[in-house]
């Protein structure tokens, strides 16, 4: 089977965010495999180790999600492809990012796509889908159980808490949801491995692509931290009289009533 | 994995009386990404499957430390130090020692990991012939079996040469018979395999690898210790125990070369392990000034908690460099040596022993920088810190056996002017010649002053620290001679020095290197440790030496060394207190040490 996961460089989550002239600080700060992608790469693994094939993880970015592909690597994929805009975009939204995915993808013969049901930086959720409909393929979101069989699948979906058991012809893309698996860590021996698996670096001229081709189409007017928690209140008084003025306070001051 | 082609390759205690350029140590910038993974895999490894059931560990419900040595195995956390060919991954000794250091946060546990892979395993590993390493080798990768460590006796600890366990060989030539016990073996409860020391007709120290279901083998009742408890501790006792004749480790007589290797090693890790378990305290103790409210306000936010955090930062810095420098060096040795070589485990470690005064102030001061934050930890925490409920309070118990085995901080403290001054006598080290200069240099020599430049006063600090060394050393040898080992409060004062200057280079050299590499900016919170940290060491120094002149030189002579130690301390002191607010105040931000 031809598998591809889709996988992206994001903040480590305990790292803490900081704005500095409207754009996220990435100075010093620790990167990861978006943890949802974590779990694409886990069942690309559980399905090539059960079926047989092929694991491709693919990424969009820098050099520097070159060090994601490898730890990828290291868990169990085979091999590894880097497309380098880092000279060729400044920006790039989740139309680009689906758009010089599925022009990678189009003569791949892909079996089955998994991609992380969203990221933890830009939080659309958007690209899995995106590629999907751009190649014409069946997709199932936010999937907690995927079991294959033939050119068949059964996909169980979240949804809201809730279950939703679908079947699905391949070739197929789902992105997954968190309680599909639990990642693996790369062991030693992978780690020594994955320094010998092949890694392809591609640029946008590669896949026939121009900058004008994956343009943005979306303006990030502000970026802006969440305000900072306000110390609590405590109201004083006849219980009668607080009552009163909590009520005053929820309609006036925090406006929720 | 570290590269090595083109490094010179320093001599062991060269601190002392050399300089050397900051890009030819090892600084943990200089992890590379295999590093980083390994390292990223251990701590995950450590907070997934073992920190859940630490309380059954510290409950002494070992059957968990025997599935979780078998996990650890399957993720090649075992292997790290056994060669390719007996199923290991053969890596270099900064991998080893990043697993050491993120296993240590794993407390008692850590002990169990690193019985089993150093203390336990090594002796087969270096010291092994062939038949023995295809059979031990692969099943401790596994964990399939799993290795301890027995040299200590009821009558022998720091005396190690002193064991009373004896062994013969029987009349059919066969077997070797045990006889003896050995005291406070980690891992007894559960392993499979000991190396135990013994002598051969009650004279010839050796080695033996003895299992557990050999007749005559069996362990005492567990221990009841005040820390570490998630370990196993038990006397192993060898009643008419019968070891085969092919399972002598090394050579008949010459165990102590094995037991004092073993040492080394044992003693680098240690420090190793001392840097992960510190900065997890610090870790703990700035989470929790930053949560804790007192007077309305965290008190991670008052000056005096700002002091304390930024003061073990820094000594947990200094302590962090000189360590993976040292280790550096022994990656820098192996690297150099032929194919063949690195197959003799003889060349290994004697590569290690080069480095044995590294070794033993890799020990001291990690285990004593452990405390010193672990103590400080539970202090800033209050009350909690003293409750069982809160982390802090196993880790101020687990640090204190640090301080005491693979040889006492005391014994350690011995042994580096020791060994510097037989390095001296065998012409390893210009020792003699260097504080001969020295004392002419003195006569005539004038303050220096720094210049601008970041780290400018603390690269004369170390200068001058260095020449207080040799000093103090000096004047030493010259007073007792050969009684000098007599005079073990100036040993240790000297030992204290010697502490401090490897320390203070470390810092320095690695804050130069980053500042090379990134800038005065980007290197600012390694900058402002190495300035507390020069500083408050040299203070340090200035009273060890004046100790050792007073106990070594009498009168007019007297007077004109202690102006002479004046003359090399004399600079303009930094007002520490902004630089420690400062670093505090970054710690603060990222709420666990960092650089």
């Amino acid at each position: 089977m031809n598998i591809y996961a889709l996988v992206k460089r994001t903040f480590d989550t305990e790292e803490k965010i900081s704005v500095q002239n409207g754009q996220i600080a990435e100075d010093g700060a620790e990167f990861i495999i978006n943890p949802y992608d974590e779990y694409a790469v886990e069942e690309a693994i559980r399905v090539r180790d059960e079926h047989g094939g092929e694991v491709t993880v693919l990424t969009i970015g820098s050099e520097e999600a070159e060090k994601q592909l490898r730890t990828a690597l290291a868990m169990g994929a085979d091999k590894a492809v880097l497309i380098n805009t880092e000279d060729d975009l400044d920006e790039l939204d989740e139309f680009g990012a689906s758009t010089i995915i599925a022009e990678y993808l189009k003569d791949k013969d892909a079996d089955l796509i998994i991609a992380g049901n969203v990221a933890i930086d830009g939080g659309s959720g958007q690209v899995g889908p995106r590629v999907a409909e751009l190649l014409d393929i069946n997709y199932v979101t936010t999937i907690t159980e995927l079991k294959i069989d033939g050119d068949k699948a059964t996909v169980v979906r979240d949804v809201e808490g809730d279950s939703e058991t679908i079947e699905a012809q391949m070739p197929l893309l789902v992105t997954a949801q968190q309680g599909l698996n639990d990642p693996r860590y790369p062991s030693l021996p992978g780690i020594m491995k994955a320094k010998k698996k092949p890694l392809e670096e591609l640029e946008l001229d590669d896949i026939d692509l121009d900058e004008d081709d994956v343009e943005v189409k979306v303006e990030r007017v502000d970026v802006f931290l969440p305000p900072e928690k306000q110390a609590g209140r405590v109201l004083e008084g006849d219980l009668q009289d607080q009552v009163k003025e909590l009520v005053q306070l929820l309609r006036n001051e925090a406006k929720v009533i | 994995m570290a590269e090595t082609k083109g490094k010179v390759l320093v001599k062991g205690g060269a601190f002392l009386i050399e300089d050397i350029d900051a890009d030819q140590v090892f600084t943990p910038e200089d992890f590379t990404e295999e590093h980083k993974m390994i390292a990223k895999t251990t701590e995950e490894y450590v907070k997934n499957e073992v920190l859940p059931v630490i309380d059954k560990l510290e409950n002494h419900e070992f059957e968990n430390s025997v599935r979780l040595l078998k996990s650890a195995g399957e993720l090649g956390l075992l292997g790290a130090d056994i060669p390719e060919a007996y199923d290991g991954f053969g890596l270099d000794k900064i991998s080893s020692a990043l697993i050491t250091e993120k296993m240590s946060v794993a407390g008692g546990f850590s002990i169990t990991h690193g019985a089993h892979v150093g203390i336990g395993t090594l002796p087969i590993v270096l010291f092994g012939n062939e038949e023995q390493k295809q059979k031990y080798l692969p099943p401790s990768v596994t964990a399939e079996k799993i290795f301890a460590y027995a040299l200590t006796e009821p009558g022998s600890g720091s005396d190690a040469l002193g064991a009373r366990t004896t062994a013969k060989l029987n009349e059919a030539g066969t077997h070797y018979i045990l006889n003896g016990e050995k005291q406070w073996i980690t891992n007894s409860g559960f392993a499979d395999v000991f190396v135990v020391y013994a002598k051969i007709d009650s004279e010839h120290f050796t080695a033996f690898i003895v299992e557990k279901d050999y007749p005559g083998v069996s362990v005492g009742a567990e221990e009841k210790k005040m820390g570490i408890k998630s370990s196993s501790t038990r006397t192993l006792i060898l009643e008419d125990a019968e070891v085969p004749v092919e399972n002598l480790l090394g050579e008949k007589g010459r165990g102590h070369v094995i037991a004092f290797n073993i040492l080394n090693i044992g003693r680098y890790k240690l420090g190793v392990g001392g840097v992960g378990g510190s900065k997890r305290a610090l870790e703990l103790a700035i989470k929790y000034t930053n949560e804790r409210q007192q007077f309305k306000r965290s008190i991670a936010s008052f000056n005096l908690t700002k002091e304390k955090i930024a003061t073990l930062a820094s000594e947990l810095y200094a302590t962090e460099s000189l360590i993976y420098r040292t280790v550096g060096y022994f990656d820098d040795r192996m690297g150099q040596m032929s194919e063949e070589e690195q197959k003799d485990g003889r060349k290994i470690a004697e590569a290690i022993a080069e480095y044995a005064i590294e070794c033993s102030i890799n020990k001291v001061v990690g285990s004593e920088t452990l405390d010193h934050v672990v103590d400080e930890a539970v202090q800033l925490h209050g009350g909690y810190g003293y409750m069982q409920e809160y982390e802090v309070e196993r880790a101020y118990r687990d640090s204190r056996i640090n301080r005491i085995f693979e040889g006492t901080n005391e014994i350690n403290r011995l042994l580096v002017p020791g060994t510097f001054l037989k390095k001296a006598m065998k012409g390893e080290l210009p020792l003699l010649q260097k504080a001969q200069s020295l004392q002419e240099e003195l006569l005539m020599m004038m303050p220096e002053e720094p210049g601008d430049e970041a780290l400018a006063q603390e690269k004369i600090l170390v200068k001058n620290a260095k020449k207080i060394g040799l000093l103090a050393a000096g004047m030493a040898a010259q007073r007792f001679g050969t009684k000098l080992e007599d005079e073990q409060e100036v040993l240790v004062n000297i030992a204290n020095i010697a502490n401090d200057i490897f320390a203070m280079e470390s810092a320095l050299l690695r804050s130069e290197k980053a500042v090379r590499r990134d800038g005065e900016e980007k290197s600012r919170q390694k900058v402002l440790y190495t300035e507390v940290f020069c500083q408050e060491a040299m203070q340090r120094i200035e009273q060890e030496a004046k100790e050792v002149l007073i106990a070594s030189v009498e009168g007019d002579n007297q007077r004109m060394m202690l102006s002479a130690l004046r003359k090399l301390t004399r600079y303009t002191p930094k007002n520490l207190i902004p630089l420690k607010r400062e670093a505090a105040d970054k710690l603060n931000e990222a709420l666990k040490y960092t650089v």
